[in-house]
């Protein structure tokens, strides 16, 4: 699995929120290693009370978390990776899809402590930086295969899954494998397209 | 959501000791916990115990992990082939994301879906708030049991996975504080009687390890139907778990069970009686499918269920009958 894209710098550390800023004004990012750094912010995040280690498109992350963060608001409100949307934050509408250690999962009910030492791929981190964007990706804008665009993100990266997966077999079969991701623009027409599309030329790629 | 620790656990002997919840996948506990029906203090998540996500045939059984996730078993070309039943329920349940997450042990204790039980405090419900009452008796029961409910409670088991293992007479293996112990998928379930919020015989801290399925005659001539409002995501408005054991038309024996209108998972032998040692046709399956939802009680938007389930009963009996006949 393609999880560590190449060409990215080996470490980050969580950024600040304002909020979190505000709260801990002795915290100098950028200065402090990053696990000090996280002990610094744990202070400052009221029951951020355990250490996390995990690796999110490619990069080293090493934060502080409160046991009650799903990995959905772990990505969004700490690292401000955005990509991963919340839709209904009970595994129902797949706006949340990441890949969890290769495979697609919710990431809002992921408990974000369940990804201690494992590897998370975003959307962010689908298409290497630079460069060319993701067959998928690519495959979604010449298929018309959005209107609003908020469950995009998450519908391709279970694509992307459904055709690793070998679950494109004909547009049954990728409706049936796609069905965890609602589309309330009902661009689904477009999708099924665009999957068919995009699973030719990952095989091809 | 209360706050609560959280431990890895790092090996099945550890866990019935803590005292804490487990957690496998998470996919109804964390949930729930959001929608502050579950509060559990503390959390040990069994998932990082080595060496229980097998899924292998030794002898006539066939052994699952209870840390096996639902896609891996959904998918598994020699279980699909000796047992259709048992791939199809996993197949048929969830979507991808959340078969990727959840395990098949946690999958049997999943909770009901009843949007009274879910939805929160100004409901009556006396499996959230045990002596609050039942908003679903004089509420909207389009998607509650016709099977096995009391004054107390109607609210329906909402998996597949223990339908399909309870047609197959499958058994469990535990671990709990007073020691290691079999039970069978049958008896895990409680009926909801005048204790709602008592929904399995488990013991605190007591964790299933394996799932074990006897595949002998019966096995491959095996469906899992499952009707639901859209085709795809969706829990079943009933649904029927068939495995035959067919000799030349005849049926030798027969295995039924039904979904998504009963409290528990629901075994018929008043089905199965009807077919064993007949020759079967289409209006003999009907009369099984009859048999099956003779005992039903519907409720006031629930009453379709008892002919839809008749036929979804007879369309599986037909379905397994005719893999019976593959080489």
């Amino acid at each position: 699995m393609d999880d560590d894209p190449a060409g990215v710098p080996p470490a980050i550390s969580p950024c600040l929120t304002r909020r979190e800023a505000g709260l801990g004004a002795a915290l100098v990012a950028g200065l402090a290693p990053a696990a000090a750094q996280a002990a610094q912010a744990a202070q400052a995040t009221p029951g951020a009370t355990l250490r996390l280690v995990l690796r999110v498109n490619g990069k080293a992350v090493d934060t502080m978390v409160d046991p009650r963060t799903s990995l959905l608001d772990l990505l969004r409100e700490q690292l401000h990776l955005t990509g991963a949307k919340k839709g209904c934050d009970h595994g129902q509408c797949g706006a949340c899809t990441v890949h969890l250690d290769g495979r697609r999962v919710a990431s809002c009910l992921t408990l974000a402590a369940k990804a201690q030492d494992r590897r998370v791929l975003t959307i962010e981190g689908l298409a290497p930086p630079g460069g060319a964007l993701h067959p998928m990706q690519q495959a979604f804008i010449d298929h018309d295969a959005l209107q609003c665009g908020y469950c995009t993100p998450g519908q391709v990266m279970a694509a992307v899954s459904c055709v690793r997966e070998g679950h494109t077999t004909d547009a049954a079969q990728i409706r049936e494998y796609m069905s965890g991701n609602i589309c309330r623009c009902g661009a689904y027409t477009g999708i099924v397209a665009a999957i068919q599309d995009a699973a030719t030329r990952m095989r091809e790629g | 959501m209360q706050r609560f620790t959280y431990t890895q656990a790092r090996s099945a002997e550890a866990v019935p000791g803590t005292g804490a919840r487990i957690i496998a996948g998470g996919t109804t506990l964390y949930d729930l916990m959001k929608l502050d029906i579950e509060t559990p203090a503390a959390l040990l998540d069994v998932t990082t115990i080595p060496g229980l996500d097998g899924i292998a045939f030794a002898g006539d059984e066939l052994v699952f992990g209870a840390l096996a996730r639902m896609s891996d078993a959904a998918e598994h070309p020699e279980v699909l082939r000796r047992c259709p039943l048992l791939t199809e329920s996993l197949a048929k349940a969830a979507s991808q994301q959340l078969r990727n997450m959840a395990t098949l042990g946690g999958n049997l204790l999943q909770r009901t879906r009843c949007p009274y039980f879910r939805n929160g405090a100004h409901y009556p419900c006396n499996k959230r708030a045990p002596g609050s009452g039942c908003a679903a008796r004089e509420g909207l029961d389009r998607g509650h049991a016709l099977l096995g409910g009391s004054e107390a409670c109607i609210a329906v088991y909402p998996g597949d996975w223990a339908v399909a293992l309870v047609a197959m007479d499958a058994t469990l293996d535990l671990l709990g504080p007073r020691g290691a112990r079999s039970l069978k998928v049958a008896a895990l379930h409680r009926l909801p009687g005048d204790a709602p919020q008592q929904e399995t015989v488990l013991e605190p801290g007591e964790m299933i390890l394996r799932i074990r399925v006897p595949i002998g005659p019966i096995g491959r001539a095996s469906t899992y139907h499952k009707i639901r409002d859209r085709e795809s995501y969706a829990f079943a408005l009933v649904s029927a778990a068939v495995a035959l054991d067919m000799e030349q038309g005849v049926v030798r024996e027969a295995r039924i069970a039904l979904g998504g209108v009963a409290t528990r998972p629901w075994r018929v032998p008043e089905a199965e009686a009807v077919l064993a040692g007949r020759r079967l046709d289409r209006a003999l399956a009907l009369e099984a499918g009859r048999a099956a939802f003779a005992a039903a009680r519907p409720g006031r938007h629930n009453g379709f269920k008892v002919m839809l389930g008749t036929e979804a009963v007879a369309d599986a009996v037909m379905i397994a009958a005719e893999r019976s006949q593959r080489p």
